[in-house]
């Protein structure tokens, strides 16, 4: 029972780190029909310049701050100079485009900061909470996770619901043309959702790092689970990502902690999910649509 | 079949790149590069025309193998599988519109296959185990393609990202058999006697292994294109084509868009299956690291810079691959970058040409010049040929 | 309401024969690859009048709106709003220039909710008064039942009521409408209409109307303009156009 419990808790944590990521990659995809599949690559370069800081003396909180603003730059510039070009252009070329960031920026971590394998810090501790004299698997670090992923969800709700910024990137995600004819400054607002999306991307980086290992291609697999976290929930809906991210947390949790082996199986798991939900329900768990065409 | 596409070269065909539609029925004669500047004196059939290709390049191939030093030997070996990979890639993207980033996968499934047939107490003969890998990869590659069929774009850029991260993964699972994550050693196969006779002849080099490695890719390679350059240019290319640029139109035809997206699949999973097994035993080594997510997107790359839907230019994108590590590394070793840094520098060339390329130049390199080409033609031929034009600006 | 279009003084003016030439087309030419969908087009939008453009589909309608409004590059002429060329402006300006464009299919920006969708019209103004959507409200009181709703829940003719109402808050000087009567029941296109003609005859508004349906159109424009691939075939009063029966059989399909 007790490792039930652990299991399924330790599913929920990374079940919100692919949420988190899951969210940023619907954020682009709504704005952009763009699947950004440097994301995961964006995400290691600001937890490297998270690592660097962090050796050099810096605090994990000041790291952290500056690893997320170095996320939203990063975002933005992307947006401006790469993907702007390939914007409505054929799928197929954005896609191959994203790709390119993706090695390119690896690439890139790779020669600045090393490939070799270095440990990253967590702010809180990874035992149990002591409950009398029983542990129970609660960590104060799978805490911070959820609570910093909750934090970042509720603040883009409240971005999106309640200002007039947020409603301004709604319209143009939704209808570039006619907001760009109502006088929103269209490319402002993609450019800011990138931003933001890296932001979050970053941020899914940084806690799934925590007291690891990180190396330029750790977060290959992390751009997997996001994907198949966001096609679970239709790739278009923000809540769908996150309950797609939950789902798939908890389902690779119980592979990995019941299948003999089971950590072994941990991608192709993921793998498997994906194609089951792209035949099954094309649209995802949320949508009603059941084709996906061009 | 020109008329069929041209349509479709400024209208919606969102698809792939707007040039394709125009390459393609330029295309027609070029996936057999030298055939396109001689074809006045060339045989009219078509098979004729490719085994007379196929003939020339055979004997340009011995010239570049006994020409060269081994270590040029084993970079023409590991060029084979590259441009088999490539070749096959181009089938898909190219010709009928699917990306696909789990062509590494597809590989490591040839190689690993190669690799057990190998460690047999008596080995089957090498043709045979290569065609065991060509099965393997193309079974899997049904069941992905089936999958595939009815995705697009993203997505299925999505689900076969899933499979180049997934699928090695086995290979860790299955430990005992597969080698975890140091991979299986591949016993190098024997060259027949016969071979160095005939090298004796040739040249009267001494036939080592390295260049018993280098011909059997350079034969997979020659077999293989041979084999592609006729398919494109057959009834099934032209339907390929067809579901590519004209998806609709091509459904209220009667044909069926899935069952071609997946033989498409069907046909460069056994191209990337042979390359796996060539690759195998020229690195005669078969480990997960070998088949990360950068050997697709270096598959990838190769295609983009050829030009989607060239097999010359997939070739070409491929000795890409090859000859431009070795080149960038020296120039990161000269500017202070130590050994494992210069080594990164390579995939990040990658990452910037794909980049550059679909910004700048998305028909590719052989795209562009032939898209330039057709174009002059087009304009001599035609007062109107503006339509040309608008596809070669997006 | 700012004093530049008074609204007294605008109706004063478009009631008059002195009439305010807001927005004038110069030979406008645009072109969609080898095709000229625009060739040479020039017509102007006066202050309280509306203008209709009319034509078969493919005369460039369309076309000329979104040029107008800079979604679409002119390959030579000019637009003039109001003495300003603007002709090279960014799309964003327009609407902060006083044109709002009212595109083709509506331009209902269906996940947002009816009063979102308000919302987002009024954006570039910064704070605006509650009362100004009220007063939309009031103009079309079936909107406002539903403005809690997202706006792919409406029916044609309200959606149409929105993106007017929309663009209304926009305050704009000169409104550019594309094909308003497109797909709805005649009863809806008479009042959408007749609620034009009030406020055009109310503010001074400059309408600009695209249609199809070209007698409803002449029923309420002052001023018609017929359009035949591209090009303005005549230009003449709407009243005019009407009584003109081989025109109206060759371009006007009645």
């Amino acid at each position: 029972m007790d490792y039930f419990v652990n299991v399924t808790l330790t599913g929920l944590t990374q079940g919100m780190i692919y949420a988190a990521f899951a969210l940023a990659l619907v954020l682009i995809w709504r704005s952009t029909r763009i699947v950004n599949f440097a994301q995961g690559s964006m995400a290691a370069a600001t937890t490297f310049i998270a690592l660097a800081l962090i050796q050099a003396g810096a605090s994990y909180w000041v790291a952290l701050i500056v690893a997320l603003a170095s996320g939203f730059v990063l975002g933005a510039i992307v947006e401006r100079v790469i993907i702007r070009p390939v914007e409505g252009g054929p799928e197929l070329n954005a896609v191959i485009v994203t790709l390119g960031l993706f090695v390119a920026i690896q690439a890139g971590i790779a020669i600045i900061f090393g490939s070799s394998f270095q440990s990253f810090p967590t702010p809180f501790g990874v035992r149990g909470f002591e409950v009398g004299d029983t542990t129970i698997p609660l960590t104060p670090t799978s805490l911070y996770i959820i609570g910093s992923v909750l934090i970042v969800m509720a603040l883009l709700v409240a971005l999106f619901r309640f200002t007039r910024v947020g409603l301004a990137m709604r319209a143009s995600a939704f209808s570039q043309e006619v907001a760009r004819l109502l006088g929103v400054k269209v490319g402002g607002m993609l450019t800011l959702g990138w931003g933001l999306a890296a932001v979050v991307g970053s941020l899914s980086g940084l806690l799934i790092a925590g007291g690891t290992f990180v190396w330029p291609a750790y977060m290959d697999a992390l751009i997997v689970f996001g994907f198949v976290a966001a096609i679970i929930g239709g790739l278009d809906s923000p809540v769908g990502a996150i309950v797609g991210g939950l789902i798939l947390g908890l389902a690779l949790s119980y592979v990995s902690g019941y299948a003999p082996r089971g950590s072994a199986l941990v991608n192709i798991s993921a793998l498997v999910i994906l194609i089951v939900v792209l035949l099954v329900r094309p649209g995802g768990l949320f949508s009603s649509t059941t084709a996906r065409r061009a | 079949m020109s008329d069929l596409q041209s349509p479709a070269s400024t209208g919606q065909a969102g698809k792939a790149t707007d040039e394709p539609p125009v390459k393609a029925t330029a295309g027609g004669d070029a996936p057999s590069g030298p055939a396109a500047t001689g074809r006045t004196f060339l045989p009219q059939s078509t098979l004729l025309r490719h085994l007379l290709v196929l003939a020339v390049c055979a004997v340009l191939a011995v010239l570049a193998l006994e020409l060269s030093s081994p270590y040029q030997n084993s970079q023409l070996a590991t060029l084979s599988y590259y441009a088999i990979a490539a070749g096959g890639l181009t089938v898909l993207t190219g010709m009928n519109g699917q990306i696909s980033l789990g062509h590494g996968a597809l590989m490591a499934a040839g190689a690993y296959t190669t690799a057990l047939f190998l460690d047999a107490e008596e080995p089957l003969p090498l043709p045979v185990i290569l065609l065991a890998a060509v099965v393997v990869a193309t079974a899997i590659g049904a069941l992905v393609g089936v999958a595939a069929a009815r995705l697009h774009g993203p997505y299925l850029a999505g689900a076969t990202l899933a499979l180049a991260v997934g699928l090695p993964g086995l290979a860790i699972y299955f430990h005992d058999i597969l080698g975890g994550e140091q991979g299986m050693r591949v016993r190098a196969p024997q060259a027949p006697e016969s071979f160095e006779s005939f090298i004796d002849a040739v040249s009267g080099n001494s036939a080592s292994s390295t260049k018993w490695l280098a011909y059997v890719g350079a034969i997979c390679l020659l077999i293989t294109y041979f084999f592609l350059a006729n398919l494109v240019r057959s009834r099934i290319g032209r339907t390929w084509r067809a579901v590519r640029d004209q998806e609709v139109a091509a459904e209220l035809a009667g044909i069926n868009l899935g069952a071609w997206r997946v033989l498409a699949f069907v046909v460069s999973a056994a191209a990337a299956g042979l390359a796996g097994g060539v690759l195998a035993i020229v690195v005669r080594l078969a480990a997960p690291s070998g088949f990360t997510i950068v050997l697709s997107l270096a598959l990838l790359t190769a295609i983009v810079i050829g030009g989607l839907g060239s097999l010359f230019g997939a070739l070409l994108g491929s000795a890409l691959l090859v000859f431009l590590p070795p080149f960038v590394t020296n120039l990161g070793g000269d500017l202070g970058l130590d050994q494992t840094e210069a080594a990164q520098l390579a995939p990040f060339v990658y990452g910037v040409v794909l980049i550059v390329v679909m910004i700048f130049v998305p028909a590719g390199l052989v795209g562009t010049i032939r898209l330039r080409w057709m174009t002059r033609k087009a304009k001599r031929a035609m007062a109107r040929a503006g339509a040309d034009d608008t596809g070669s600006r997006r | 309401m700012p004093d530049t279009h008074g609204s007294t003084a605008m109706s004063a003016a478009g009631g008059t024969a002195t009439t305010t030439r807001l927005l004038e087309v110069e030979g406008l030419t645009s072109t969609y690859g080898p095709v000229r969908a625009l060739d040479g087009v020039s017509l102007s939008a006066e202050a309280g009048r509306i203008t209709a453009v009319l034509g078969a589909n493919g005369a460039g309608k369309t076309t000329l709106l979104r040029t107008i409004s800079g979604l679409v590059r002119p390959v030579a002429g000019r637009v003039v709003l109001d003495g300003e060329d603007i002709t090279k402006a960014p799309v964003e300006s327009m609407v902060a220039k006083g044109m709002a464009h009212v595109p083709e299919g509506r331009g209902v920006i269906s996940e947002l909710t009816v009063d979102e969708n308000l919302r987002v019209g009024a954006l570039f103004r910064g704070k605006v008064d509650r009362s100004e959507f009220d007063r939309v409200y009031d103009l079309f009181p079936r909107i406002a039942e539903r403005r809690n709703n997202a706006a792919h829940t409406l029916s044609g003719g309200e959606r149409q009521m929105l993106v007017i109402g929309r663009a209304l808050l926009a305050k704009p000087r000169v409104l550019l409408l594309d094909e308003p009567s497109l797909g709805l029941a005649p009863r809806i296109v008479a009042q959408i209409f007749g609620l034009l003609r009030q406020l055009v005859d109310s503010e001074g508004l400059s309408v600009l109307l695209v249609e199809q349906n070209a007698r409803s159109a002449l029923s309420v424009a002052d001023v018609g303009v017929v359009l035949n691939l591209g090009r303005v075939v005549v230009t003449d009063s709407a009243r005019t156009l009407m009584a003109d029966e081989d025109l109206r059989h060759a371009y006007l399909g009645f």
